[in-house]
């Protein structure tokens, strides 16, 4: 698998909601290479933060040689992230993780897609609406996919984002916490009251987000396609520190567990225990 | 000028591994590094059967270090002989495996299955602090050191390293017992057992509450133990913990060890132990250092 360690530039950075910002970096090689729904692992400048910060890739733009990342200031770490202005450099390597389609592989034909993104779980639900647009263009010359336009649910707790660049991409429905915008409650509510009748989900979200999204995929029979999280410390599959319990024994560990970062971070519902 | 070192009759071609657990089986750096410009892979620990380790969160950020609590999860040696040992034979580089166990008996389990095995040498891990039963308690009694590094040798068709634990009062005692025991190379240090607390959820940050300390913030502590241990033995040294840069490896050799391993810092370097051997070899041009060896203090 291919995989770059590069000294990325800022292209540029903005504030796009409170606490979250939104960062191009000039990566050449990386953007050649990323999918929807991998990541990369941003570390920081500050030589006693050692371990990466795993960010999603929201999206790329391979010609620009570009990548975009969507994050929350959370600690430390992205802390410093926001503070980096255009020209500042900083080290990234990626693309990792085995991203959306490669994980799904390709819809069937006529298949009914819905896309949910909770919180800071929305930019790689981005990254996905734009390729699985770009493949449903690609159809009439017989290499893409043939579906609807998708379904996309995003979840909020209040302020919302990336909203506005979903809607390109697919019908657009929204969940706040707080009821400011669209349907108070979770994405499960807006789901039901939108009755959106899926034939396969792609999420990416907080755990109990997710896991409300496994039962209710297993309950209606529906394949679910999850993004998950852990703690990591190389990224890349060497150190077993980021696992995910599973219900059959693996291939790699040869025991139940699969590594979030070389293995997903896209594994289908049912596999994992959440 | 050269830089290849000998450890009970193996031949290096450079000082620097990668530290067991921190480089799996090299598959996952392959596409990154030369595999065939390190002195030796070590690999992750492997046991007898399978081991499926602990829950998560399994690693955490300290200041300029880490704690992991891993478990020693590891596909067992069946597996491991069948796929790890083919894909590092592909390359010009030693193979030393890294082994663990609960008892004695799974030790000599995986040391008799590894004797027919193109493996260059064996590193004994008794000081892992993760596993509650196993490591910890070898690794901190000088008689059941001895005793095992014994019964081991006994089995061994491959040089033996010990991998000594830093948790310990005395560590020249327990470098002292397995060279009485009958090892060939020691190695240390294992990581320091640590603790994170959140003080926000007020919960432990890894589910198994400690785990082992890595990175710069052990450095000065391994090279201590290091030394002690260089000065109370007579067989050859393995220096680890919190090498990043050349000089970090430096300060090891000066200690006294004969090679050195680089771990943490390969997760956020991923060509961490090839930039040290090339230091290493820069530093000796520029001191006129002929060999690996002769890298030694100035005596007082
Ligand atoms: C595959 C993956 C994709 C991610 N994508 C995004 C994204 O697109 N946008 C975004 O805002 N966040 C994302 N995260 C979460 C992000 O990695 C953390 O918020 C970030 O590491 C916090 O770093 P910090 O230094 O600010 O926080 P601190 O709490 O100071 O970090 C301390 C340590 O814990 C680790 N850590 C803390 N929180 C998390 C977490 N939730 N997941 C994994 N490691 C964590 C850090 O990496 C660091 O090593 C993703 C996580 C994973 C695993
Ligand atoms: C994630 C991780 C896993 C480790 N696994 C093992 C192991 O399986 N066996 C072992 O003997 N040491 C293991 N170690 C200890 C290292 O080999 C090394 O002794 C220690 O980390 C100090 O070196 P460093 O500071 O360069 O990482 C592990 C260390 C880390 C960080
Ligand atoms: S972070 Fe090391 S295996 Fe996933």
């Amino acid at each position: 698998m291919d995989r770059y360690m590069e000294k990325a530039a800022v292209r540029s950075q903005t504030r796009i909601a409170d606490g979250i910002f939104s960062l191009w970096l000039e990566t050449p090689k990386i953007a050649s290479l990323a999918a929807a729904g991998q990541f990369v692992n941003v570390y920081c400048n500050e030589q006693s933060r050692l371990l990466p910060r795993p960010i999603s890739i929201c999206e790329t733009d391979a010609d620009g040689g570009l990548i975009r990342l969507v994050y929350r200031v959370a600690g430390k770490g992205t802390a410093e992230f926001s503070k980096l202005g255009t020209g500042d450099t900083i080290d990234v390597l990626g693309p990792l993780g085995n991203g959306f389609i490669a994980a799904s592989g390709i819809p069937e034909e006529g298949a009914r897609l819905m896309l949910i993104g909770g919180g800071i779980g929305i930019p790689p639900m981005l990254g996905l609406a734009a390729s699985l647009f770009s493949m449903r263009a690609e159809s009439s010359t017989g290499s893409g996919i043939k579906s609807p336009r998708p379904d996309i649910v995003l979840g909020y707790r209040d302020e919302v984002f990336l909203d506005d660049d979903m809607a390109v991409f697919g019908d657009v429905y929204i969940a706040t916490e707080d009821g400011s915008k669209g349907t108070k409650g979770t994405v499960l509510d807006a789901i039901k009251e939108n009755a959106i009748r899926p034939d396969i989900i792609y999420a990416c979200g907080p755990s109990p987000m997710l896991r409300a999204i496994k039962e209710y995929a297993v309950k209606h029979g529906i394949k679910a396609w999850l993004s998950l999280e852990e703690r990591m410390a190389c990224g890349v599959g060497a150190c077993l520190g980021c696992v995910v319990r599973t219900e059959r024994t693996d291939e790699h560990s040869n025991v139940r567990n699969r590594r979030v970062c070389a293995d997903g971070p896209v594994f289908e519902a049912t596999e994992v225990i959440i | 000028m050269k830089l290849d070192v000998e450890l009970a009759g193996v031949r290096l071609k450079n000082p620097v591994m990668t530290a067991s657990g921190t480089f799996g089986s090299g598959m996952e750096y392959a596409g990154m590094i030369d595999l065939n410009r390190l002195g030796a892979v070590v690999t992750k620990g492997v046991s007898s059967v399978p081991w499926a380790g602990n829950p998560v969160p399994r690693v955490a950020e300290t200041a300029s270090g880490m704690l992991n609590a891993i478990g020693l999860q590891n596909p067992g040696i069946d597996v491991f002989c069948g796929r790890d040992i083919p894909f590092l034979r592909q390359y010009d580089t030693k193979i030393i495996v890294n082994v663990c166990g609960h008892t004695e008996d799974e030790y000599l389990e995986v040391v008799e299955r590894l004797a027919d095995e193109p493996v260059d040498m064996l590193e004994i891990n008794i000081s892992c602090p993760n596993v509650k039963e196993g490591g910890i308690a070898f690794g901190t009694d000088p008689m059941a050191v001895e005793r095992i590094t014994a019964a081991i040798k006994k089995k061994a068709r491959q040089p033996v390293i010990m991998k000594l634990s830093p948790n310990v009062t005395d560590i020249t005692q327990i470098a002292k017992a397995a060279e009485a025991g009958g090892a060939d190379v020691l190695s240390l240090i294992n990581t320091l057992t640590g603790m994170k607390i959140d003080i926000e959820r007020r919960r432990f940050v890894l589910a198994n509450r400690t785990g082992g300390l890595s990175g710069p913030a052990i450095h000065p502590v391994a090279v201590r133990m290091v030394y002690q241990v260089t000065h109370a033995v007579k067989i050859p040294v393995i220096g680890m913990g919190g090498i990043v840069t050349a000089e970090d490896a430096i300060e090891f050799l000066l200690a006294g060890a004969a090679a050195v391993s680089v771990g943490t810092a390969t997760f956020r370097h991923p060509d961490a132990a090839i930039r040290v051997a090339d230091g290493i070899e820069e530093y000796m041009e520029r001191h006129g250092i002929e060999s690996v060896s002769q890298i030694r203090l100035e005596e007082e």
